[in-house]
C-alpha cells in the first residue's frame, strides 16, 4: 500500500506575492512615462475646455504658461471668486502680463527667444473679456503665438 | 571540507515596500499635462489701426454674444450647423470664369452673394466680454474645423493624403529632412488654396456692434 500524506484540511496556503513587486513596478513605470514634473502650483480652478481640431504643442522649453480662472476655494476669502490670472505661483493683473513675458523671455536661451509659444491655460467658465485683455498685453510685448491649451475631445462639451 | 555550494537567496521581500515608496513619490510629484492646443498668430500691434476695404459678400461675421449664442450674420445658428456654414461660404467660389478671381478647385454652389474666392473669404469673429472661453473655444474649434475639412479635401485630391496626417508627419522628428522638404511645399501649397483668415476685428466698418460702443 502506497502511503499518502494526508493533506491537512484547516490552513489554507499562503498566496503567493513574489509577482507583486513586478505589478508595482509596471505601475511605477506607467507613471513615470505619462506624467510630468509639476512646476507651479495651480492657485486656480482650470478645467480645460475640449476641442478637436488640436495641434500638439512644442517643445516645453519654448513655452511660457498663463493661467486663469476662478481662484480655488482656499484662495477665495483673499481674493474673491472673479477670475484671475495667475503668473508662477503667485496672482497678477492684466498691466503684469507683459512684463512677466519680458522677464521670461530674457531667461530663455537666445536662439530660442524668437520661437516662444505662450500657452494660455484658462478655465473654460472664465469670461472672454479677460481673455482679449491678456491678447492685447501680448500684443503689446509683441509675443504673438499663442495656443489655447485643451483637452482632446468633443468641442460642444464645452457647452454644459 | 564540506563547502557550501549554493548561493544565498537575496530576500526580495522588501522589493514591493521599495517600488511602492517610488509610487508614491511619482504620484504626488507629478501632473498628467495635456501639451495639446489650438494654435493661433496674434496681429502685431499697429499705432494706427489698420483699415481694410473688403466687399461684404466676402465677410462671415459671427458673433457670440453675452448668453452664450452663436450669431451668423446677425441670425442665431445652431453651433452644430457652424461648420457646415463656414464650409459653405469658404468653398462658394462666387467668382465667374474669366475672372481673375475665379476659383477652379472650388466645389460649392457659386452663389454671388457668398464670398468669390477663398483667398479673399474672411470670417470676422467677434465675441463679447461676457462670452465664457468654453464657449468661444467651441467656435473657434468648428471654424478651424471647416478650414480642416476643406484643405484635407484637396490635399487628398491632390497627394493623396489627408492635410492633418501630412502636418503631423511634417512636426514629427522621426520624418527625414528630405521629406519634410517635400511635405513643406505641399503644406504650403494646400494653405495658399485655403488660407486661414479667421479675424477678431476691435470695430467693424461701418457697423459697430452694441458692446463695443464705448
Amino acid at each position: 500500500m502506497a502511503k499518502f500524506a494526508k493533506k491537512k484540511d484547516g490552513d489554507l496556503p499562503a498566496v503567493s506575492t513574489a509577482s507583486l513587486p513586478d505589478i508595482v513596478f509596471m505601475l511605477l513605470f506607467f507613471f513615470m512615462t505619462v506624467t510630468t514634473m509639476k512646476d507651479s502650483s495651480i492657485m486656480v480652478e482650470n478645467t480645460l475646455p475640449n476641442a478637436s481640431e488640436t495641434k500638439k504643442l512644442e517643445k516645453k522649453d519654448r513655452i511660457i504658461y498663463i493661467f486663469a480662472g476662478k481662484p480655488t476655494q482656499e484662495y477665495q476669502k483673499v481674493y474673491g471668486t472673479e477670475t484671475r490670472i495667475q503668473l508662477n505661483d503667485k496672482f497678477a493683473n492684466v498691466n503684469e502680463v507683459g512684463s512677466y513675458i519680458l522677464a521670461e523671455r530674457a531667461k530663455k536661451p537666445q536662439q530660442l527667444q524668437n520661437v516662444l509659444t505662450t500657452a494660455l491655460k484658462v478655465d473654460k467658465g472664465a469670461n472672454m473679456g479677460l481673455i482679449s485683455d491678456i491678447k492685447q498685453e501680448l500684443r503689446k510685448v509683441n509675443a504673438l503665438k499663442v495656443n489655447y491649451t485643451t483637452f482632446e475631445g468633443d468641442a460642444f462639451n464645452n457647452l454644459q | 571540507m564540506a563547502t557550501n555550494r549554493e548561493t544565498p537567496e537575496v530576500n526580495a521581500g522588501s522589493m514591493a515596500d521599495i517600488a511602492f515608496l517610488l509610487l508614491i513619490f511619482f504620484l504626488v510629484t507629478t501632473t498628467l499635462e495635456t501639451d495639446e492646443g489650438l494654435g493661433r498668430l496674434l496681429p502685431k500691434k499697429e499705432i494706427e489701426p489698420r483699415t481694410i476695404d473688403v466687399n461684404e459678400r466676402n465677410v462671415l461675421r459671427v458673433n457670440l454674444n453675452s448668453t452664450n449664442e452663436l450669431l451668423v450674420e446677425d441670425a442665431v445658428l445652431d453651433l452644430k450647423t457652424l461648420r457646415k456654414v463656414a464650409f459653405d461660404f469658404l468653398d462658394n467660389g462666387g467668382a465667374l470664369p474669366g475672372e481673375s478671381k475665379y476659383c477652379d478647385y472650388c466645389k460649392g454652389k457659386r452663389d454671388d452673394s457668398s464670398s468669390d474666392n477663398p483667398i479673399d473669404a474672411i470670417i470676422a469673429l467677434h465675441h463679447n466680454r461676457e462670452t465664457t472661453y468654453g464657449f468661444y473655444i467651441a467656435v473657434q474649434n468648428e471654424l478651424v474645423g471647416a478650414y480642416n475639412d476643406l484643405r484635407n479635401r484637396e490635399a487628398q485630391r491632390l497627394f493623396k493624403q489627408s492635410y492633418v496626417a501630412m502636418t503631423e508627419a511634417y512636426y514629427d522628428e522621426k520624418t527625414p529632412l528630405i521629406q519634410k522638404e517635400k511635405l513643406k511645399k505641399r503644406l504650403k501649397r494646400i494653405q495658399k488654396m485655403y488660407p486661414q483668415k479667421i479675424v477678431e476685428p476691435e470695430v467693424f466698418s461701418n457697423k459697430r456692434f452694441d458692446d463695443e460702443a464705448q
